[in-house]
């Protein structure tokens, strides 16, 4: 197995190679406007530290959000073309399910983002045991900071570092890493999730959780006064 | 020409998702999905929407046309990718899609000028392009007259609109006269019944002193009000409105200047060819006049089938070949999106 993760539902484009044991190799790039210029780089570059090539990779992985529009496209339309091109599967994960697999510690806690427009995208998450895989049992949702039903339970995400007096204080990480879902995908395929819901591998369609902004035109204006 | 470079071409500037496959000057696919339904009820293209539609769009497109072409995707020896202008969103689909093809193929990428590839079109219809020529770009989002010495690098703006583009006065047009979105083709049907002198619209630039300053340039927004200042005191009159006469002359005060300074253009630039490109040179009424223009001044009119003419993915792989054909360099894995990008840049490095 050569699974190659992308993801680009945040600041950071970052990309992995699995070999169905651990990662292999790993990149991330912080820069939240660049995603469509970083991505291709960071993938030939992933192959060329691991020495693997292209035509070896089995199995495509991306990162499906949410996430600002844009940005998430350049994930998604990467794995689609490739695994279209390469003849391999594509397979969706739910970019918040990427960074809860690196929050330690057990018991319930949240992951929100930044959503831009004063609000982020969250999720719910409970982790039963040390080294047991999180289960995701609420979300994802878009919502307002202080709308976000914290109860207590811990935050971890750029979200919670963008709005400390809602969501604070900020535990990490708080970016997604494509290792994480790298690790996360190739657990789900190898058919040996532990947890009572093993988190679940999705179509490559984006969450979007938003509607486009448009309005139908009104009345016409005049020009005559 | 079974040797010639197999290139495919990716465009998505706007609400077509474009996929052509040429070998050397050959087209052998040219599949389009078009989002423009999903636009109509709002009366314009909404980027988001547009995206969207891209990105379902993309990978199915691409097979499409393989499967047209009767090539796998293995056998494409160079890719080209529209990198701008556009929407800057609409872009960033296509280009993404583009490098990835690249990376799993193992084959160069041009990303390429929008309007340098509606001019490189028309040498998969008519042949090698002769150099100079004028070529005349009208769509909804461009309104461009260019000198063109060398389509793989050197074509040069003489003018452009400095308002609204011709595409998007046909457009706002159609809307005030309650035709369907996009208006383009509705105005070039309901013209046909109506007097092109009834209403004597303004042209744009015309006047002496505008040619001094803009005597290339376009303006298409003070007809645009001339048009509904019209047809509001009409409806204040209380008449009907003649929808085919407003039509008519409206559509020939737009295709007179285009044609007027085109023709000029070629006249004053030596250029003994006129190129007409872009969505508006699918209207009848243009094509028509031009053809009188050009014959009368002596100059040869070259104007490609209308599904050639609007947004495709045929004419980013027609400049995509030249770029090859002419031993340009490919442009690097970090290529970006220019939502901008000047026409004098016909590839991006
Ligand atoms: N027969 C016609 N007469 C006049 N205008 C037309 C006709 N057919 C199409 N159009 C106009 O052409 C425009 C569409 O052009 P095109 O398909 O090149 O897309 P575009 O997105 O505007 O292109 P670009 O990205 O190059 O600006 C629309 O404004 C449409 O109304």
């Amino acid at each position: 197995m050569l699974l190659l993760a992308l993801d680009t539902s945040g600041a950071t484009v970052t990309a992995a190679l699995h070999d169905g044991t651990s990662v292999i190799a790993e990149r991330a790039v912080t820069n939240a406007r660049r995603h469509a210029e970083l991505l291709a780089p960071a993938i030939a570059a992933v192959l060329d530290d691991a020495g693997r090539d292209r035509t070896e990779i089995t199995d495509i992985v991306v990162g499906v959000g949410p996430g600002p529009f844009t940005g998430l496209r350049v994930g998604v339309v990467t794995a689609r073309v490739l695994g279209a091109a390469l003849g391999v599967p594509v397979h969706g994960v739910c970019s918040l399910d990427g960074i809860a697999e690196d929050v330690s510690g057990t018991g319930d806690f949240l992951v929100a983002t930044d959503a831009r427009r004063r609000e982020v995208y969250w999720a719910a998450y409970h982790r039963d045991a040390d080294g047991a895989p999180p289960e995701r049992r609420d979300g994802p949702h878009v919502s307002r900071p202080a709308e976000v039903p914290v109860a207590g339970r811990p935050v971890t995400g750029r979200g919670a570092t963008l709005y400390p007096d809602d969501l604070g204080p900020a535990g990490e990480p708080f970016d997604v890493r494509a290792g994480a879902l790298a690790a996360l995908a190739a657990r789900s395929l190898a058919g040996s999730g532990t947890a009572p819901t093993p988190v679940t591998l999705c179509s490559s369609e984006p969450m979007y959780l938003r509607r486009p902004d448009a309005t139908p035109p009104g009345a016409r204006k005049r020009v005559l006064t | 020409m079974t040797d010639a470079p197999l290139v495919l071409g990716i465009e998505s500037s706007c609400d077509e998702t474009g996929v052509g496959v040429v070998r050397g000057s050959t087209l052998l696919a040219d599949a389009v999905a078009s989002s423009v339904d999903e636009h109509a009820r709002f009366g314009g293209v909404i980027p988001e929407v547009a995206s969207r539609a891209h990105l379902e769009a993309m990978v199915p497109t691409i097979e499409r046309a393989c499967a047209t072409a009767g090539v796998r995707l293995t056998d494409v020896d160079a890719l080209a990718v529209t990198s701008g202008p556009g929407l800057a969103g609409a872009l960033t689909v296509g280009v993404a899609a583009a490098k990835a093809l690249a990376l799993a193929l193992g084959v160069p990428l041009y990303g390429v000028n929008h309007l340098a590839a509606h001019v490189a079109v028309d040498i998969l219809e008519h042949g090698p392009l002769p150099e100079p020529s004028v070529a005349l770009l009208a769509s909804g989002g461009h309104s461009s007259l260019l000198f063109v010495t060398d389509v793989t690098a050197d074509v040069r703006p003489l003018g452009q609109t400095i308002d609204d583009a011709a595409g998007e006065a046909f457009d706002k047009i159609a809307r005030l006269l309650g035709l369907p979105f996009p208006g383009g083709p509705h105005v070039d049907r309901v013209a046909v019944d109506g007097d092109p002198a009834a209403v004597a619209f303004p042209r744009g630039l015309t006047a002496r002193h505008d040619l001094e300053r803009h005597r290339y340039d376009f303006s298409f927004s003070g007809l645009k009000t001339a048009v509904a200042r019209w047809v509001e005191r009409a409806e204040a009159d209380g008449r009907t409105i003649p929808v085919a006469d407003v039509a008519a002359s409206f559509q020939e005060a737009v295709v007179d200047v285009l044609t007027r300074k085109a023709v000029a253009a070629c006249v004053e630039h030596g250029a003994g060819h006129l190129l007409i490109g872009g969505g508006v040179a699918a209207n009848s009424r243009l094509r028509a006049l031009a053809e009188q223009r050009c014959l009368a001044a002596g100059i040869r009119l070259r104007v490609p089938r209308p599904g050639l003419c609007t947004d495709n993915g045929a004419m980013v792989a027609a400049l995509g070949a030249q770029l090859v054909a002419r031993g340009r360099p490919p442009s690097a894995l970090d290529l970006v999106v220019d939502s901008s990008l000047p026409v004098t840049t016909v590839r991006v490095g």
